[in-house]
């Protein structure tokens, strides 16, 4: 879209607003116009190096981008946990986090609800998104690196599938064996300390806070 | 070994000339043993002074044969010599000498060939030790010369060898520069004194521990033993061990305990036993003070055949168990009723509980005999109490579950009960610490934290291993894996003591508190949360404390997030429940920390501002945990706490009022509080919340009041909001202790000020209270009757006590123990005596006398004020004097307390005494008791309540005989007239009163004019009170009537 108006600063300032103003106003958007102008010039930014492709009107952040904006700005390091996320954000599964993507996918990601935040983290441990289930199977996986690997083997295996049991008590409400996103919304509901029960996907407050700072940021907003 | 040979070795009385034997005792085998070890393998370990040659030989009679001699040994006449030779004069080292046919004695040089010997003896190396001791008692002198000899005390202590030899050595060394030898023997001689020393030390402290091993019985273990067995004895077979068991004998008990007959006491017995087991027939036992033993059993003329039957025992019990295979069993069964400790506890508590009864007892008599009346009703209810707790077992013992002992199955059960009481005391220690009663102190509940664990894993709860493994995983996991195992550790009851001390147990405490330490948040509030959970267990709390999670949580408080915040204070409050934990708080500036966190904006609310205030309630809750400890308040105070607190008083949630409220009532106790909760405006919320549904609230409101009310403003201002309605409606809340308690002390202090009586006496109160005066704690009791006491300052409250049936239970609250409600019992009574109505009632009751016994309690305060209200009582009683003179020594005590160091309780004395002394026949009494020198004695004070009181004895007992001169001659009449000078009116008023009666002996006015007394009267003659007025002039007339005789005698 902003192909056209590539040559036009003016107008392309223009596009750029009525776009934010179009997404500040989507129910799920938690962010102002101002910042969602802020996000989509922090997301011009991110694309600078792949322009090409945004040009013919898709594409946008790539995988390994994404991931290296996750890690520089909200410390993550688990790269199959990152894939994870950058699964979520990317809702069309098009290989790419595209402008509307990228604005919902931070709103539930910094100021979404204690609701939205645990569909979040459901989306991103569950192999097919809010409409399919963590099995046992799945949670095993995830929990896999989670103890250090200090025992003999036989008794850390022991462990591991302990742990998942334990997890799996604690969340899968209506026992059937495996968590929905309802088991898991509602368990999380229970007890806030579940919301990255199965691996870390969302930033800490420390890094949320800079990043909304960021984001915020007028005198920022002048540079570019 | 001289010293041990001499004294810790028993020897036999020498007989026929051949010196005594070594008796064969256990002790003195192993005194042998050790020689003989000493001796054995000393060549090896010491070959020089193995070698050196002794002084004189060691000679004794062996039992070595010639032919047991081998190598290097000859034979020489009769006697088998060894080869080797000393090299001084020739003589063999060991020499066999053949006595007679069949004896050989043996003279040995050295140390080494003794140990030859020995090793040649074989198995009879004993005897050869014995026997060469025995023929040889120092044989450190025959080996070392007669200078090494032990002589009883003398100083033969090693230093002064040494110093000898060195000295020698010197001298040798001195004087022939040469002789090198004899240097080295002397130092070789040195060292084996040494050596033989040390042996000598060692054997003296083998034997001091043989010897404290051997205990001997004595009457008071004979009697306790026996006692213990005839509480288990009994007819039946199957619950008791014994048919019966008792002392034989007459059943007389010397002075020294035994019973046995004073020429048998000679022979070490102590008592005689008849026990009759229930399988065998009577066993006549001898306590003796070498153990037990049995006896013949008594002859037919009555007399016991002492004669020692088997073997002696050192306890009765396995005596008896050799001779009853029954009584074996049986108290095999019951073995845990004699060893275990539990068991012997509430013994000891019983004996106590007896003596503290008979101590009651005798006190009862000694009342009785002093105040010479038959018992009189009172003290028979008294008796009666007492009886009835006599037939009451203790109830620690019922706890115990003793009486399971008649029911049979003791065993099982006794275990299972033994275990539930413990448990619930320990279940919820928290309720009692957070009781009302004991909220100022400190010391309070540094209480026994009791320690109690499962001692076999067979016995621990599924819970535990789940436990352990969930800990496993704090310990070994990632974050993730942290914070489900911290998700899945909540789901377990905590507040189950089992979870909490199963925590603590596999070392999850250690793992939750190094949690607070890391960078996690989610890590932190997970383990905070659990931690908040368990720490309301008392152990719990010591442990957290120890392992320093009190300073971590501290830190915790300065985070930004709030619910972090609000846990590491909610868990701060559970923990500082004791001492150590409040200083450890303040020594990490967590008061400080916890004050900030009271900081918060009230009024509109945001989500945001909620926390705020969610986060203030928790720092609040911290602090009423704080501020038990004395320097906690002043730390909070100067935190600047006081203004905060009263913001968030003005809250309206019941959840932020308790412990935004509890925290003053605990702080009210300081006077810098009371004065800032007045002058913060802060009595006007604790007098709207008085008014909230919340029964806690109230409580704590009605507490801070009632701490506050000291002072006469916020008593008002109590009265001004409009508090004095609410107390009295908390009147009604009997169920409620505490609040009672609250509410009737606030009561009492508020009642204080007389507008506040007033409304009061609108209110009905005195009914209610009267209602109180039964069936109530004590707690609640003391406030009562100190509202009461204060209420009945005013004339019509005084006849409504009476109306309302008061008088009667103050009265019968006379006899308590405790002290605070003593004083105000007395107090009240004294009051209400001001009335003639009350008073005959008083006296029906005995009050009088009940009150005079108070004169003998130990706490001063409870002296003075039995004393202050004896005086209204004598004022108003018929027949005041008749009745004083009734109780036998009351008077002669009452003088005596003008011994009394206190000056309280002096000035009440010296009024009482005023009163008595009304009755001229009491005032004779006093006389005789000395009352005059005493009063005089006491007349240099400076206090004007005393001098009051004092004056005004003095003036009532210059009434009789010459106790004017009396007091002229103890020198009275100086300090009296430099009362004059007090500020005091009533001082004055008494003061010129006593100048009034000594003027009447002309020595006296002669005094009191070098004292300069004319002026000041002269002033008083004019005062505006007549009283005065009256008794100065009349002082200063006698003054002046004996100046006019002296005049008329000089010109006549």
């Amino acid at each position: 879209m902003p192909a056209k108006s590539k040559k036009n600063f003016g107008i392309k300032r223009q596009e750029m607003a009525h776009k934010a103003d179009h997404l500040c106003k989507m129910k799920n958007c938690h962010f102002s116009k101002q910042e969602v102008e802020r996000l989509l010039q922090l997301f011009k930014e991110f694309t600078k190096a792949v322009n090409t492709e945004i040009k013919r009107g898709k594409g946008g952040i790539d995988r390994s981008k994404f991931r290296d904006i996750l890690h520089q700005h909200f410390d993550m390091t688990d790269d199959v946990l990152m894939d994870k996320v950058f699964r979520a954000f990317d809702l069309d599964n098009d290989g790419y986090v595209s402008e509307e993507e990228w604005v919902l996918g931070m709103s539930v990601f910094l100021k979404g609800t204690i609701e939205e935040q645990a569909r979040f983290c459901f989306g991103v441990y569950s192999m097919r998104g809010e409409d399919g289930y963590i099995s046992r199977e799945e949670m095993y996986l995830l929990l896999k690196n989670c103890l250090v690997q200090h025992q003999q083997e036989e008794d850390a295996e022991e462990m591991q599938k302990d742990l998942v049991e334990l997890a799996l008590k604690k969340m899968d409400v209506d026992h059937d064996g495996r968590v929905s996103v309802e088991d898991y919304t509602k368990a999380v509901a229970q007890d806030k300390l579940l919301m990255e029960a199965l691996g870390p996907c969302l930033p800490n407050s420390k890094c949320r806070d800079g990043f909304l700072e960021l984001v915020a940021d007028e005198k920022h907003k002048q540079r570019f | 070994m001289g010293q041990a040979l001499a004294r810790a070795a028993q020897w036999t009385s020498a007989k026929g000339g051949s010196g005594g034997k070594l008796e064969f005792t256990k002790l003195n085998e192993d005194l042998l043993n050790s020689v003989m070890k000493f001796v054995d393998g000393f060549g090896t370990k010491y070959p020089d002074e193995a070698k050196l040659i002794f002084k004189s030989p060691l000679t004794w009679k062996t039992s070595l044969r010639p032919e047991k001699m081998t190598g290097g040994y000859t034979e020489k006449g009769e006697d088998i010599v060894s080869s080797q030779t000393s090299e001084k004069d020739g003589h063999p080292m060991l020499t066999l000498h053949k006595v007679s046919s069949n004896e050989y004695s043996v003279s040995v040089l050295s140390l080494e060939f003794c140990e030859n010997v020995l090793r040649m003896a074989g198995d009879q190396k004993l005897m050869e030790v014995r026997s060469c001791l025995e023929a040889n008692r120092d044989p450190g002198a025959k080996m070392l010369g007669d200078r090494f000899a032990t002589v009883e005390g003398d100083d033969n202590s090693i230093y002064r060898f040494i110093e000898e030899i060195t000295k020698e050595i010197e001298q040798l060394a001195k004087q022939d520069g040469g002789s090198h030898g004899e240097v080295e023997e002397k130092k070789l001689q040195l060292k084996l004194q040494l050596q033989i020393n040390r042996l000598d030390q060692q054997l003296l402290q083998q034997s001091i521990q043989q010897i404290t091993r051997d205990v001997r019985l004595t009457p008071a273990m004979v009697d306790g033993e026996v006692s213990i067995l005839k509480q288990l004895s009994g007819r039946d077979e199957n619950k008791h061990v014994l048919e019966s068991i008792q002392f034989w004998g007459d059943g007389y008990v010397f002075q020294n305990g035994c019973r046995a007959q004073p020429w048998r006491q000679l022979h070490g017995d102590i008592s005689y036993i008849a026990v009759k087991p229930h399988d065998t027939s009577l066993v006549f036992v001898t306590a003796n003070t070498s153990g037990y033993y049995c006896n013949q059993g008594p002859t037919n003329v009555g007399e016991l055949d002492y004669t020692k039957q088997g073997d002696s025992y050192r306890e009765l019990v396995t005596l008896i168990k050799e001779k009853s295979p029954k009584f074996a069993e049986m108290i095999e069964n019951q073995e845990f009723a004699l060893k275990s400790k539990d068991q012997d506890d509430p013994m000891a508590v019983q004996k106590m509980e007896k003596h503290d009864r008979d101590d009651d007892d005798y006190r009862e008599k000694a009342h009785d005999k002093s105040f010479g009346r038959e018992t009189t009703k009172d003290s028979d209810k008294q008796k009666k109490t007492q009886k009835k707790k006599k037939l009451e077992p203790s109830t620690r013992w019922k706890a115990l579950g003793m009486e399971e002992y008649k029911e049979g199955e003791q065993e099982k059960k006794f275990a299972k009960k033994k275990k539930v009481p413990s448990r619930m005391r320990n279940k919820t220690p928290n309720d009692a610490e957070d009781s009302f009663s004991e909220s100022s102190s400190e010391s309070e509940e540094e209480e026994e934290a009791v320690e109690r664990r499962s001692e076999t894993n067979a016995d621990l709860p599924s819970e535990y291993w789940q436990i352990q493994k969930l800990v496993k995983y704090l310990k070994g996991g990632n974050q993730t894996a942290t914070i489900i195992a911290l998700c899945s550790m909540r789901d377990f009851n905590l507040a189950q003591e089992t979870c909490q001390l199963a925590i603590r147990d596999v070392g999850g405490l250690e793992v939750l508190i190094n949690l607070l330490d890391t960078e996690e948040i989610k890590c932190k509030i997970g383990s905070l949360k659990i931690l908040k959970e368990i720490s309301r267990n008392t152990q719990i709390r010591r442990a957290i404390a120890d392992l320093g999670g009190l300073q971590t949580m501290v830190k915790i408080l300065r985070e930004a997030d709030k619910d972090l915040k609000c846990l590491a204070a909610e868990t701060i409050a559970n923990v500082a429940k004791f001492r150590r934990a409040r200083r450890t708080v303040r020594h990490h500036g967590g008061i400080k920390k916890l004050v900030g966190l009271l900081d918060c904006a009230t009024g509109q609310q945001t989500s945001e501002m909620e926390k705020d205030v969610q986060v203030a309630r928790c720092g609040a809750q911290a602090l009423w945990s704080c501020s038990k400890s004395k320097k906690n308040k002043e730390a909070m105070r100067k935190a600047g706490a006081i203004p905060l607190l009263a913001k968030l008083l003005k809250s309206t949630h019941e959840d932020m009022l308790i412990p935004v409220v509890g925290t003053l009532q605990e702080c009210a106790s300081e006077p810098s509080y009371c004065l800032a909760i007045r002058t913060e405006g802060m009595i006007e919320d604790l007098v709207k919340n008085l008014k909230s549904a919340d029964p806690e609230l109230q409580m704590h409101c009605a507490a801070a009041i009632f701490k506050c009310a000291e002072e006469k403003e916020t008593r008002d201002l109590v009265r001004q909001f409009g508090g004095l309605d609410p107390l009295v409606l908390l009147l009604q809340k009997n169920d409620n202790k505490e609040l009672l308690a609250a509410a009737t002390g606030a009561i009492w202090k508020c009642a204080i000020t007389t507008e506040n009586v007033q409304r009061f006496q609108e209110l009905k109160t005195i009914d209610l209270l009267v209602v109180l005066l039964n069936d109530q704690p004590e707690e609640v009791l003391v406030n009562v009757v100190g509202a009461l006491g204060e209420l009945a300052k005013e004339m019509p409250n005084r006849n409504q006590i009476r109306k309302a049936g008061g008088i009667s239970p103050l009265v019968n609250l006379l006899t308590g123990t405790n002290q605070a409600l003593l004083v105000n019992v007395t107090k009240a009574v004294g009051q209400c005596a001001e009335e003639q109505e009350n008073m005959v009632i008083i006296d029906r009751l005995d009050g009088v006398r009940l009150l005079w016994s108070l004169l003998k309690n130990q706490n001063p305060d409870v002296q003075a004020s039995a004393a202050w209200a004896i005086c209204p009582c004598i004022e108003n009683a018929k027949d005041a004097g008749e009745m004083v003179r009734s109780f036998v020594g009351g008077l002669e005590l009452i003088v005596s307390l003008l011994k009394s160091e206190h000056k309280e309780v002096l000035a009440s004395v010296c009024a009482a005494i005023a009163n008595i002394a009304k009755d001229e026949e009491n005032l004779a009494v006093i006389t005789d008791h000395g009352v005059v020198p005493m009063l005089a004695r006491l007349t240099n004070t400076t206090d004007d309540k005393l001098r009051r009181h004092l004056a005004e004895a003095i003036a009532r007992c210059c009434n009789w005989g010459n106790n004017r001169v009396a007091f002229g001659r103890e020198g009275a009449v100086a300090p009296l007239v430099r009362y004059l000078k007090s500020s005091d009116e009533n001082v004055h008023r008494s003061t010129a009163r006593a100048l009034f009666q000594l003027s009447k002996h002309p020595e006296n006015c002669i005094t009191m004019h070098e004292a300069g007394v004319v002026q000041p009267l002269m002033k008083m003659v004019g005062s505006s009170d007549e009283d005065l007025q009256e008794a100065a002039a009349g002082c200063i007339g006698n003054i002046r009537r004996l100046a006019l005789a002296n005049e008329k005698a000089r010109y006549s």
